[in-house]
C-alpha cells in the first residue's frame, strides 16, 4: 500500500494556514530566505506590543520586508516580467536610509517598498502587505506602483480594481497600507498544495509560507529561489502557478 | 425583526459640526451643524448635509471631507456609533465634531472619495463576514447588482424592512434566535420549537464576525469623565478576530465568555484552543483571571479585568447570552462591533 495513502487524512485540506502555526510558519519561511535569497536583506520578525501580560501565549506577529528598492533600469526588464530589485542591507540602512540607495542607484529612479506578511485570523491566511515610496520618503499612488508590477499583475489588476490589490488599514499600525486581498489565497493553496498534504506532514505546515509566497511574491515581482521548495513542490509551481494567474 | 433591532436602526448620535477654523474665508464664520448622524452610518455620507451648510464659506479647490474629535482624526470606514462609544466614553450631547473640506491626511487616513469609498468598504466588510460564517464570499459576490443596491440603499435610508428581506436572501444566519418574539408572523412556530431542547438556540455556524475596540487602562476610575482619553489611534487595539464558538459551549455562551475568548492573551485559561504551554491560573473568579509563567522567576502576575463593554451605545450585561447579543445588535454589514476597556493591573502572586 502506498504509505501516502494509508496517513491521508480522510478530511481534505480547505487551504488555510492555523493561527497557532502561523509563527512556526513565518520562522521556517524567514529561515529559508536568508540561506537561498542571498541577494536580499532576511525578513524580520515584529511582535506585535499589545499586550505584556506575564504569560507564555505566544506572541502575535508579523514579517517584514522593509526598504527594497525596485531599480528600473530599461524597458527589457518590464517585458520579460520579472523585475529587478536592489535590496537595501537593513543593518547600514539604519545610519544612513537613503543616502544607500543613492549610492546603489546613482542614475535611476529608485521606488522603494516595504513589504509585510499579516495572518488574517478571518480568511485564516497569510495576506501580503505593501506601501512604495519615493526616496524622498512621498508615497507613491496606486497608478505608479500599477506601472511597477510585472505585467500580468497589471493585467489583473487593471480587470477587477477591487477585488485585487486594494487599499487598507495596516492591521497594527494605523496607517493606509496596500494588500493583496485574500479571499482567494485559500482555493489556489489547496490547489497548489493538496496532493503533497498529509495530516502527519510537519513540513507541510512550516513550508507553508514558503509555498505561498512562491505564488504571492510573483504578483509583486520577488522571485524566492526555487531552493526554498521541496522537490515536489517545485515539480507542482512549474505546472500550477501559472494556472493560478489564468 | 426584534425589538432590539429597530431601535439600533433608529439609533442617532446628535452632532455639533464645526467648520475648522483655517477652512473658514467669511465674516462672521458661519454656525456649526447640527445633524442627526445614524449609529449605524458613516460620517462621510453626511457631506450631503453639510455642504450646503458650509459651502458658501470654503476656500476654492476640491472638497475632500474628513472629521476630527479633539484633534483626533477620525477613521471613516468605522460606524458612527462605534465611533461615538469608542470616543466618547462619557456621551457628550450633542458631539461636537470638527469637519474638515479641505487637506486630507492621506499619510494617516485611507483616501475617500465619496459614496463609493464608503460603499466598497461596507461590501468588502459583508464579504470577509460572508467569509467568517460561511467559508466563502460566494453569496455576496454573486448577488444580483438590484440587490446589492437595495441592501446599500437600506443602509444609506436607515431602512430596516427593506434590509431585512435583502439581508435574508444571503442566508448569513450566525445564531438560531430563540429569544425574539417574531413580530412579522405568526408566534406559534417560536413556541412549538421550545419544546425541542436542541433546536432552541442551536449554533449554526462555528465562527461569528466581531471587531473589538480594545483600550486597556492601569487604574480604576468610578466616572468615565475620569477615563483616560483616547488622542491617539495607537491607544487602540483594533481586533478583528472572529469568535470561535464550540459545541460543548451549549446556548447559555455569554457575553463575557466571548470577550475572554477574543482575548487569551489576557485570559488563558478561557481559550480551549490553547496549547500544552498553557499558563497556570490560580484563582479564576468572575472578575479577573490570573496567568502566571512557570519559567519566570517574577514573583508578580497581571491581572485583567473587563472593565466596560459597550455595544450600539449600551453596557449590557455580561451574562446576557452572545447569541442574542449577536443577532440584536450587530451592525449591517454583519460584524458585531464592541469598545471594550480592561483594566490590567499587577498583584503579587499568592504563595
Amino acid at each position: 500500500m502506498d504509505l501516502k495513502e494509508a496517513v491521508k487524512d480522510k478530511i481534505p485540506w480547505d487551504g488555510t494556514l492555523p493561527l497557532n502555526e502561523f509563527s512556526l510558519s513565518a520562522s521556517t519561511f524567514s529561515d529559508k530566505w536568508k540561506m537561498f535569497n542571498h541577494s536580499f536583506p532576511p525578513w524580520l520578525w515584529n511582535p506585535c506590543p499589545k499586550h505584556h501580560l506575564n504569560s507564555s501565549h505566544k506572541v502575535e506577529g508579523y514579517l517584514s520586508l522593509e526598504n527594497v528598492c525596485l531599480v528600473k533600469s530599461c524597458e527589457e526588464e518590464k517585458n520579460h516580467g520579472s523585475l529587478s530589485w536592489k535590496a537595501e542591507s537593513n543593518i547600514s540602512q539604519a545610519e544612513e536610509p537613503f543616502d544607500h540607495a543613492t549610492l546603489v542607484c546613482p542614475e535611476f529612479e529608485a521606488n522603494h517598498y516595504d513589504f509585510h506578511i499579516v495572518y488574517s485570523p478571518s480568511y485564516r491566511v497569510p495576506v501580503l502587505y505593501f506601501r512604495s515610496y519615493y526616496s524622498d520618503g512621498q508615497p507613491l499612488p496606486l497608478s505608479e506602483i500599477e506601472k511597477d508590477l510585472p505585467g500580468h499583475s497589471a493585467e489583473l489588476l487593471l480587470e477587477s480594481k477591487w477585488t485585487f490589490i486594494t487599499q487598507e488599514e495596516h492591521p497594527y499600525l494605523n496607517r493606509p497600507w496596500y494588500k493583496l486581498h485574500p479571499c482567494g489565497t485559500r482555493d489556489w493553496m489547496k490547489l497548489l498544495l493538496s496532493d503533497t498534504y498529509t495530516s502527519s506532514n510537519k513540513n507541510f505546515i512550516e513550508q507553508y509560507l514558503v509555498s505561498w509566497f512562491s505564488v504571492v511574491g510573483q504578483v509583486v515581482g520577488l522571485k524566492i529561489s526555487l531552493e526554498m521548495l521541496n522537490i515536489e513542490e517545485k515539480k507542482l509551481f512549474e505546472t500550477t502557478a501559472s494556472d493560478i494567474f489564468e | 425583526m426584534s425589538e432590539a433591532q429597530k431601535y439600533v436602526w433608529k439609533g442617532a448620535i446628535p452632532l455639533q459640526i464645526h467648520l475648522h477654523e483655517s477652512e473658514v474665508t467669511t465674516l462672521p464664520p458661519p454656525p456649526p451643524a447640527l445633524v442627526l448622524a445614524p449609529r449605524i452610518g458613516y460620517l462621510p455620507l453626511l457631506i450631503s448635509l453639510l455642504k450646503p451648510h458650509f459651502s458658501a464659506t470654503l476656500p476654492p479647490g476640491v472638497d475632500t471631507i474628513w472629521f476630527e474629535y479633539k484633534g483626533l482624526p477620525l477613521k471613516w470606514y468605522i460606524p458612527t456609533g462605534v465611533l461615538f462609544d469608542l470616543l466618547c466614553m462619557e456621551p457628550e450631547r450633542p458631539w461636537n465634531l470638527t469637519v474638515h473640506f479641505r487637506g486630507y491626511p492621506s499619510n494617516l487616513l485611507l483616501p475617500c472619495e465619496g459614496e463609493d469609498s464608503v460603499k466598497w468598504s461596507f461590501i468588502n466588510s459583508l464579504k470577509e463576514a460572508a467569509y467568517v460564517i460561511t467559508g466563502n464570499c460566494k453569496n455576496i459576490m454573486n448577488m444580483s447588482q438590484t440587490d446589492q443596491a437595495d441592501l446599500w440603499g437600506s443602509v444609506l435610508n436607515g431602512n430596516l424592512e427593506s434590509y431585512s428581506r435583502v439581508s435574508s436572501k444571503l442566508k448569513l444566519e450566525t445564531f438560531e434566535d430563540e429569544y425574539t418574539e417574531n413580530v412579522d408572523s405568526a408566534s406559534t412556530k417560536s413556541q412549538q420549537s421550545t419544546g425541542d431542547a436542541e433546536a432552541v438556540g442551536q449554533v449554526k455556524t462555528s465562527r461569528i464576525p466581531v471587531r473589538l475596540y480594545l483600550w486597556t487602562v492601569n487604574e480604576d476610575f468610578d466616572d468615565f469623565e475620569d477615563a483616560p482619553v483616547i488622542d491617539n489611534w495607537d491607544k487602540v487595539s483594533y481586533i478583528n478576530r472572529p469568535v470561535e464558538i464550540h459545541k460543548e459551549d451549549g446556548k447559555y455562551f455569554s457575553l463575557n465568555d466571548a470577550v475572554k475568548r477574543l482575548l487569551p492573551e489576557y485570559f488563558p485559561e478561557s481559550s480551549f484552543g490553547n496549547e500544552g504551554d498553557a499558563s497556570i491560573n490560580q484563582s479564576a473568579g468572575e472578575e479577573g483571571e490570573n496567568s502566571c509563567d512557570p519559567e519566570s522567576s517574577s514573583h508578580t502576575v497581571e491581572i485583567a479585568e473587563i472593565k466596560c463593554v459597550r455595544i450600539q451605545g449600551i453596557e449590557p450585561s455580561l451574562e446576557v447570552p452572545f447569541s442574542w447579543v449577536v443577532n440584536n445588535l450587530m451592525n449591517p454589514e454583519y460584524f458585531l462591533h464592541m469598545c471594550v476597556c480592561l483594566k490590567v493591573s499587577e498583584a503579587n502572586a499568592l504563595q
